[in-house]
């Protein structure tokens, strides 16, 4: 019986055919790349696209032997959001534990600096650090909640049959690049755009391929209005693809080279490094995130979005805004002061847009508030649109000539950025997560509500810990910096100001590991709600016992 | 191109650039505010509670 199904499933699908046959070339050209090139550094990621390659064309034979391509026109595709949700959370732990390991680094140089260890330098680690949690948890989270709110808002299945697959492998891939490629030293020393030439190329044409898919579903949609989640998701798709083939616009040493130069020089090449920073910021980790905000908020407050026109408004404007507002990361530079003056008016502008799409998430809660007590899931939502609405008033502060001067280049930086990526780009993508879960695997509720309640809490108080070291630490340092003595001559050395820091180190790097205990507890939380039993009536006791549980 | 001087491309984007964005922030604003879009917009607001948690796609 089997097997005569199989056979009547025997006709794949032209889409998944195709991706067949480009696994095979891939792995061929990789193979040839591997095999000619003169660069160790080259032939080492080229093997990494061999591998990927060869695994692909594996799946993609068992896939099309079970006639796993076959459409269902009648189901969303959710089967790709469940492993978008699985890379996401992986994702977290392994990205946040290599924040903590240089966290500890800072505090204790002595104990954990390995000479003879070049991939364990602070220097390798930090950007895979940032782009850890930037691109490979953030964007996991972007990729399978932009999946699943487009399809249910549009009323339409996931465009491109096995594209969708192709996005979410294609993207693991690039994170693996990236990640082996900054242990290994392969970096082109753009901050948050590391990776070299060939995986730039390869991100593009994923990325395309997610644009595609997100445009073909819109395309098909049975709603007619496009809601406003998708448009948050859309400006963050079609800007990061700008961003990214702008910024990364180089020209390889050789073909077979991994190293390669900027077409941009001098202060052209900073203005465009940090527009591209910038907006990594305002469309990768806030419009984005602001699209799961407009899907997620109101869907578990139960609650319509407070004001839709007020969604519109501030949608427009903070797209316009943002993209201007680069320019403040270069104060005092060879770049014109008109243009960092003009950085800093759109950095100012850039409040009231920001908090319009705060007070919307959080007046989408009027006539739930009583949840912030009885649900951890919502309140983990709000306590982020209230770090979003804090480090939105926060940014402005600092884009300021004056106030940069005394904060640029020190930890105050490191913790206006965590208090926008630990509270509000990690919380509401915890929160978005904590909702999707239950409904991707058919489960009536999480495992444990009081597992969220540790999880609320312990991330809370590290957030609260690193931020607060960090503004001591900072204002600290940037003030022993411009110290004089009476004579004109600076008071403190460099070394003296990073020794003074010992203490607030060690708070953050604490804060960090609550922070990453949280994550932890989380995934060990999701892990046992995917195997509970089915819809079946679960005894509901263990979400309504007032007292908390230990987390083991 | 001796007439296109710096300064002339510089006040023709700041102006034009400024009146631009201006007359596309009050196009959205307009849209926003237009009274008829008032029901749509009751109707939006409430679209994610409408979809269903299974993986059916509605007919």
């Amino acid at each position: 019986m089997t097997q005569i199904s199989i056979r009547q499933d025997e006709g794949a699908p032209l889409d998944a055919v195709l991706l067949y046959i480009f696994t095979g070339v891939g792995a061929f050209a990789a193979l040839l790349a591997a095999a000619f090139t003169q660069d160790p550094l080259f032939r080492f990621h080229a093997y990494v696209f061999l591998a990927a390659f060869v695994m692909g064309a594996a799946g993609m034979t068992a896939g099309v032997a079970y006639g796993r391509f076959k459409p269902d026109p009648g189901r969303y595709s959710d089967g790709v959001i469940r492993a978008g949700v699985i890379a996401t959370m992986f994702w977290a732990v392994v990205a946040m534990l290599v924040g903590v390991v240089i966290a500890a680094q800072l505090s204790w140089p002595n104990l954990l600096y390995f000479p003879e260890a070049g991939w364990l330098n602070f220097g390798r680690l930090r950007p895979l650090h940032t782009s850890g949690v930037i691109f490979a948890f953030g964007g996991n989270a972007l990729i399978a909640t932009s999946f699943w709110v487009v399809q249910r808002t549009c009323r339409a299945r996931l465009a491109g049959g096995v594209a969708p697959w192709f996005v979410f492998w294609g993207y693991q891939l690039f994170i693996v690049l990236a990640a082996t490629g900054y242990l290994a030293g392969i970096t082109q020393s753009k901050e948050y755009a590391e990776p070299e030439w060939y995986v730039d190329l390869w991100l593009a044409v994923v990325w395309v391929a997610y644009l595609l898919v997100f445009l073909g579903t819109i395309w098909k949609r049975k709603e007619p209005h496009i809601y406003v989640a998708n448009w948050f998701y859309l400006a963050f798709i079609i800007t990061i693809a700008i961003l990214h083939i702008v910024n990364n616009m180089a020209l390889p040493v050789g073909l077979l080279n991994h190293r390669s130069y900027s077409v941009y020089a001098g202060v052209q090449d900073a203005l465009v490094q940090w527009w591209y920073g910038h907006n990594a910021v305002g469309f990768f980790l806030t419009a984005g995130f602001l699209g799961m905000m407009y899907y997620f908020v109101p869907k578990r407050a139960e609650r319509p979005v407070y004001s839709y026109r007020l969604s519109i408004v501030h949608f427009w404007s903070l797209i316009f805004i943002y993209i201007w507002a680069g320019p403040h990361h270069l104060h005092y530079t060879a770049l014109p002061q008109w243009t960092q003056t003009l950085g800093a008016t759109f950095s100012i502008m850039l409040w009231m847009p920001s908090w319009g799409g705060m007070i919307n998430g959080l007046m989408t809660l009027s006539g739930a508030w009583d949840k912030l007590r009885t649900d951890p899931v919502i309140r983990m939502m709000v306590v982020a649109l209230a770090f979003y609405g804090m480090s939105t008033f926060e940014g402005p502060l600092m884009s300021l000539r004056e106030v940069n001067a005394l904060s640029h280049y020190t930890d105050w930086t490191i913790g206006h950025v965590h208090s926008g990526a630990l509270g509000w780009v990690g919380f509401i993508s915890f929160g978005a997560v904590y909702c999707m879960v239950p409904w991707l695997w058919k489960k009536d509720r999480l495992y444990s509500n009081q597992l969220v309640e540790w999880h609320f809490w312990i991330a809370t108080t590290g957030i609260l810990l690193y931020i607060a070291a960090m503004w001591v630490s900072g204002i600290m340092e940037g003030l022993m910096w411009r110290e004089y003595t009476p004579q004109g001559f600076l008071a403190n050395s460099f070394v003296e100001t990073v020794a003074a820091k010992h203490i607030e180190n060690i708070i953050r790097t604490l804060g960090g590991l609550m922070y990453l205990s949280g994550a932890v507890i989380m995934s060990y939380n999701l892990w046992r709600t995917v195997r509970m039993p089915g819809h079946e009536a679960q005894p509901q006791g263990a979400s309504s016992l007032p007292a908390f549980v230990a987390a083991e | 191109m001796s007439d296109l001087s710096y300064e002339a491309l510089a006040r023709f984007a700041q102006q034009g650039g400024t009146l631009y964005f201006g007359l596309l922030f009050f196009a959205g604003l307009i849209y926003a505010l237009w009274p008829r879009h008032a029901e749509d917009f009751k109707r939006l607001a409430a679209l994610p509670l409408e979809d269903s948690e299974d993986d059916h796609v509605p007919s």
